[in-house]
């Protein structure tokens, strides 16, 4: 098993025609991703990377039984796109795109929050690299062949802060059974604690990496969940050590405004929930390989 | 995207926040005009810089003629304002606010934020205005207010009045300071702004709520809906190599140190930091090249580090997933054929297209240090950064 993402996940992508959205479509689909079409508004009827287009994506779940949902849609209009797989029926999405208006994905919460839990869609960034469940399917924009499928789960909010611990993972002959992107911006769709939770209820994951970085109060919730909650063991590497206060390090979401929100507290505020730290981003895998003996 | 107190007030009051008469000068002469335009005997004049703390570093003043205003703007103008929030280079006056004094009876500290943890709106308010929420959390912790906004019906009414009696605003004041209050949220609202701190909103012994100070952050992001807000961007506040990245579609940080960083993704380049600090090294700079970075945006990056004097050493460490290494790579070779550096260079690559990108680097008979894993990469370039150091100060003895 993994989460979130199987080898028969029917995935459709939104947004499906764009350039990248094109390259990235191929590339799933290459590397074994079960993709059953696209939506693209006023482009239903057409085909692209071989699967169809669809107007909306109400059409694309009727017409495929599509479960999960890539968004590749520009940052003006993917709040809006969100919105829609939520409304569709979707139970899993990933949205990809940098640049979502803060505002807007306050509004999405929202909306998603109006249907009950059972229904309720689950969404992981935007902002992030995607979701890979190794060797069954990949939802979103990595390099595939740098994961080795195994028992190691990661949740990061940097994409290639994750790419470089599955490549020191890769090296000690270590695998993963589903690596998540949570995103850079201030407002995600899935905290660390969401996702601690699904790797703990998972029988395939056996350690889980957690890649932080400074801002926000996700790691310090983690560390609380973690204490109460996960009998897994974690290891944790928090990015930053050396950012200013108060300057925005390239990810919206990567500023430090507030205590407990620079990476020297989030380490210790980990530390002390009984998670093991990775002190520099070089020995990630390293510190997972001895975690787990 | 900051904007300036002025601005800043002017937007509050055209959503119904009271703010008192004032106006903006170029010059001593014009804001020794505007006081006597504004009349009364009693202004505050106030230098508009992107930055708080300006009281302290004497950035305000309170002048009681216009000769006053003349000769204390004078000594304003042109020059930089160091603030505990500006940096030691501080940041330049080039515009003055002239305000009429007011009779001030309480001072009181209100602020919107998006909070991460309710992953809404909150309002923060505090009866002891004037002094920083740092200081007040610190210091009068008891004496905080908080309020979040349910984002699908927005403020409430009786949130403000629970908000302004909590503040001790009396009776016969509570619409006056729901008004406020509302009118903040609005401009917070409508406006996509990441912040709104007025500090402090004074209520004068005439009793009436007004704005003495304002500060509004806009989200980068939501700037393109907004081209009024956009406009009110202001160069001369920002860091001329921060303007020129972001520009470019960059995202560059300036540090204090000496060893120049190109990275792509947010996280790793922050992590590459990290390791040059424990390999004995510091980061001159935060960059992020982005994704699908083309040679062209590679060379602009390593313009931009190299502009930066403190740079004695740099590394170019590439992950790429949606990037290209032989992108990357025919990028940092043009660049460096164009305009040779005497720096030492070190060039990590891993990802899509790493053979490609190698095999440039080596065939390119530029004397560039390569490096395949990220401990081996800062490593290499703090070495070489010692090493060159240590040959330049020598010959500087000879």
């Amino acid at each position: 098993m993994s989460i979130f993402l199987d080898s028969d996940t029917p995935v459709i992508v939104q947004g499906i025609t764009g350039k990248m959205a094109r390259f990235h479509t191929k590339e799933m689909i290459e590397y074994g991703t079960n993709v059953v079409g696209g939506v693209v508004p006023g482009k239903g009827g057409e085909t692209c990377e071989g699967v169809p287009v669809f107007n909306t994506v109400k059409e694309a779940v009727e017409a495929t039984g599509a479960e999960a949902s890539l968004v590749f849609v520009p940052p003006p209009s993917a709040a809006d796109s969100i919105m829609e797989a939520a409304d569709a029926g979707i139970r899993y999405c990933v949205c990809i795109t940098d640049g979502i208006p803060a505002q807007d994905m306050i509004r999405v919460k929202r909306y998603m929050y109006r249907y009950p839990k059972e229904k309720r869609m689950v969404l992981t960034g935007p902002n992030c690299a995607g979701t890979i469940s190794p060797g069954k399917a990949m939802l979103g924009i990595m390099p595939g062949h740098i994961y080795l499928q195994g028992n190691v789960g990661i949740i990061g909010r940097s994409g290639t802060l994750g790419y470089e611990a599955a490549a020191q993972l890769k090296e000690r002959g270590l695998g993963i059974s589903t690596s998540v992107g949570i995103g850079g911006d201030p407002i995600n769709g899935s905290s660390f604690k969401d996702v601690l939770e699904q790797f703990e209820n998972d029988p395939d994951t056996h350690i889980i990496c957690m890649i932080g970085e400074i801002g926000g109060p996700q790691e310090a919730e983690a560390a609380d969940y973690i204490r109460d909650h996960v009998t897994k063991p974690v290891v944790a590497y928090i990015a930053g050590l050396t950012a200013p206060k108060g300057r925005t390090m390239g990810h919206a979401g990567a500023i430090i405004s507030a205590f407990g929100e620079s990476a020297s507290e989030k380490v210790e505020i980990l530390t002390a929930a009984g998670v093991t730290i990775a002190e520099n981003p070089a020995v990630i895998g390293e510190t997972i390989a001895r975690a787990m003996q | 995207m900051d904007i300036h107190e002025y601005q800043a007030k002017e937007i509050l009051n055209n959503f119904g926040v009271g703010i008192a008469p004032g106006a903006l000068a170029y010059s001593p002469e014009q804001a020794a005009y505007r006081a006597r335009e504004l009349g009364g005997d009693r202004w505050v004049v106030k230098a508009q810089v992107h930055a708080g703390g300006r009281g302290k570093a004497g950035g305000v003043k309170v002048c009681n003629s216009d000769t006053e205003i003349q000769q204390v703007t004078e000594e304003m103008f042109g020059q930089k304002l160091v603030t505990h929030q500006t940096g030691p280079e501080g940041k330049g006056i080039y515009r003055v606010y002239v305000e009429a004094a007011v009779p001030i009876a309480r001072e009181i500290y209100l602020g919107f934020v998006l909070d991460r943890a309710s992953q809404r709106v909150m309002i923060v308010a505090s009866g002891e205005g004037g002094m920083e929420i740092e200081e007040i959390s610190a210091e009068r912790p008891e004496s905080i207010v908080r309020a979040t906004v349910e984002p699908a019906v927005g403020l409430q009414e009786f949130q403000c009045r629970e908000i302004a009696f909590a503040l001790g605003i009396k009776p016969a004041m509570i619409q006056q300071m729901v008004r406020t209050l509302k009118g903040c949220y609005r401009a917070f609202r409508e406006l996509d702004a990441t912040m709104v701190e007025v500090n402090p909103l004074v209520i004068t012994s005439d009793d009436r709520i007004l704005a003495l100070d304002a500060k509004m952050t806009f989200d980068n992001n939501a700037l393109f809906r907004h081209p009024q807000v956009a406009e009110l961007r202001d160069k001369s506040q920002e860091d001329p190599r921060e303007s020129r990245a972001a520009d470019g579609g960059l995202s560059y940080v300036g540090l204090e140190g000496n060893i120049g960083c190109i990275v792509n993704g947010a996280g790793l380049a922050m992590a590459t930091m990290d390791t040059i600090k424990l390999a004995g090294g510091e980061p001159a700079n935060f960059l992020d090249i982005g994704g699908g970075a083309t040679p062209e945006r590679v060379a602009k990056a390593f313009r931009l580090v190299m502009s930066d004097k403190n740079v004695q050493a740099v590394l170019v460490n590439i992950f790429a997933g949606i990037n290209r290494c032989d992108w990357v790579a025919e990028g940092v070779v043009k660049v460096l054929r164009e305009n040779p550096v005497d720096v030492p260079v070190v060039v990590r690559l891993a990802g899509t297209n790493v053979e490609e990108g190698q095999k440039i680097i080596a065939q390119s008979g530029l004397p560039l240090i390569r490096a395949t894993t990220l401990n081996e990469a800062a490593e290499r370039v703090v070495a070489a950064w010692k090493s060159d150091n240590a040959r330049n100060t020598n010959l500087k003895v000879v």
